[in-house]
């Protein structure tokens, strides 16, 4: 009977995604790019955000959209329709966006365009409040929607997403008298883990609170220094 | 779907290991701490390895998974304490956020149990 023998390796399982992210940030940084990533549920309004983010801004900062989508373009279409460069990623069966994507995403852009025009990338990620939050792909902040038709208790079912998030986007705010929905209540579940999240209420409908979170962005990309 | 990519992952590290290894040894046991803070749950993670490593160096190599609790330090009571996770993450005494996790969020390969090959170790 041969010995067993034991090697500690103590390595961590997501240390390839780590580093992909890690060198995806250091040539956004080179190009003068800050990076968003974008999470939510399927449905919380990521995609009518970004369009009516694109409208109110206008130019005003050059963003680029890297579209994160499982089988389709739907999205990137919807906002190609605003005259900015969407990358789309198509994931496949997998249900979160990989740094080894995003790096993709980041090749094809700087082939298509001289990737240093821009102030802004923003990574829609694929609809999903579990696997986004393990998957960093090289984002300077992240943004998470909630819609409030999803209910104040996802934060606490869903910690990771909504404890990493540096803003949370509370969005499809124009139902609220329709529902038995407390406000107070969905920032107080998230700030037992995310004191110091930016909470801002919006409706992309009705425009509420767009204002708040364009400016948000603006100082989210003025502000370059690394989180 | 997440342990899908996390056991490549895993996969590729080991892998990794077994080349630098000389392709000798033979693998018997990989452990992995999981922490409960983490979006991997271990019983998929066992099915995705034994569906990924069917007819290859790793078929039948036993997975343990240690999973280790979510753990908090409350700087105000200066304690610890163990989130009720989906429930409630505060500090139960104070209500301070919780800020410092000391545990739980561990997703790594500790280490592998295995034997050296006895038909290479004569050639060697």
């Amino acid at each position: 009977m041969h010995q067993t023998l034991e090697a500690a390796l103590e390595i961590n399982l997501l240390h390839a995604n780590q580093d992909g992210a890690d060198r995806n940030r250091a040539i956004l940084d080179e190009w003068g790019i800050r990076c968003l990533n974008l999470m939510s549920s399927p449905g919380a309004g990521k995609t009518v955000l970004l369009e009516k983010t694109l409208a109110q801004l206008n130019g005003e900062i050059n963003i680029a959209i890297i579209e994160g989508d499982m089988t389709t373009e739907l999205d990137a279409d919807r906002l190609r329709q605003y005259g900015v460069p969407v990358i789309a990623i198509n994931t496949g069966r997998s249900c979160h966006l990989d740094s080894k994507m995003v790096a993709g995403g980041l090749h094809r852009l700087a082939h298509e365009y001289d990737p240093t025009v821009f102030d802004l990338a923003i990574v829609e990620n694929v609809g999903n409040l579990v696997c986004p939050a393990e998957f960093e792909v090289g984002e300077h902040l992240k943004v998470a929607l909630l819609s409030i038709t999803e209910g104040e208790d996802k934060p606490l079912k869903y910690p990771l997403m909504f404890q990493e998030a540096d803003c949370l986007l509370l969005t499809k705010m124009d139902l609220a008298p329709y529902l038995d929905i407390d406000i107070n209540r969905i920032e107080a579940n998230v700030r037992q883990m995310n004191p110091d999240v930016t909470i801002l209420p919006v409706s992309a409908k009705t425009g509420q609170g767009l204002d708040a979170w364009v400016m948000w962005l603006r100082s989210g990309v003025r502000n370059r220094v690394s989180i | 779907m997440h342990e899908t990519d996390m056991t490549k992952a895993l996969i590729l590290t080991v892998k990794d290991w077994y080349k630098a290894q000389g392709d000798r040894a033979k693998i018997k046991k990989i452990h992995l701490v999981v922490g409960n803070f983490t979006c991997v749950e271990p019983a998929s993670l066992q099915f995705a390895f034994a569906v990924q490593t069917r007819n290859t160096f790793l078929e039948g190599v036993e997975l343990a998974i240690r999973e280790t609790p979510l753990i908090a330090f409350c700087h105000t009571c200066q304690a610890e304490y163990y989130p009720e996770i989906g429930w409630q993450y505060s500090c139960p005494d104070c209500h301070a956020p919780m800020e410092d996790i000391r545990s739980g969020r561990e997703l790594k390969i500790d280490r592998i149990e295995y034997q050296e090959s006895p038909a290479l170790e004569t050639v060697t």
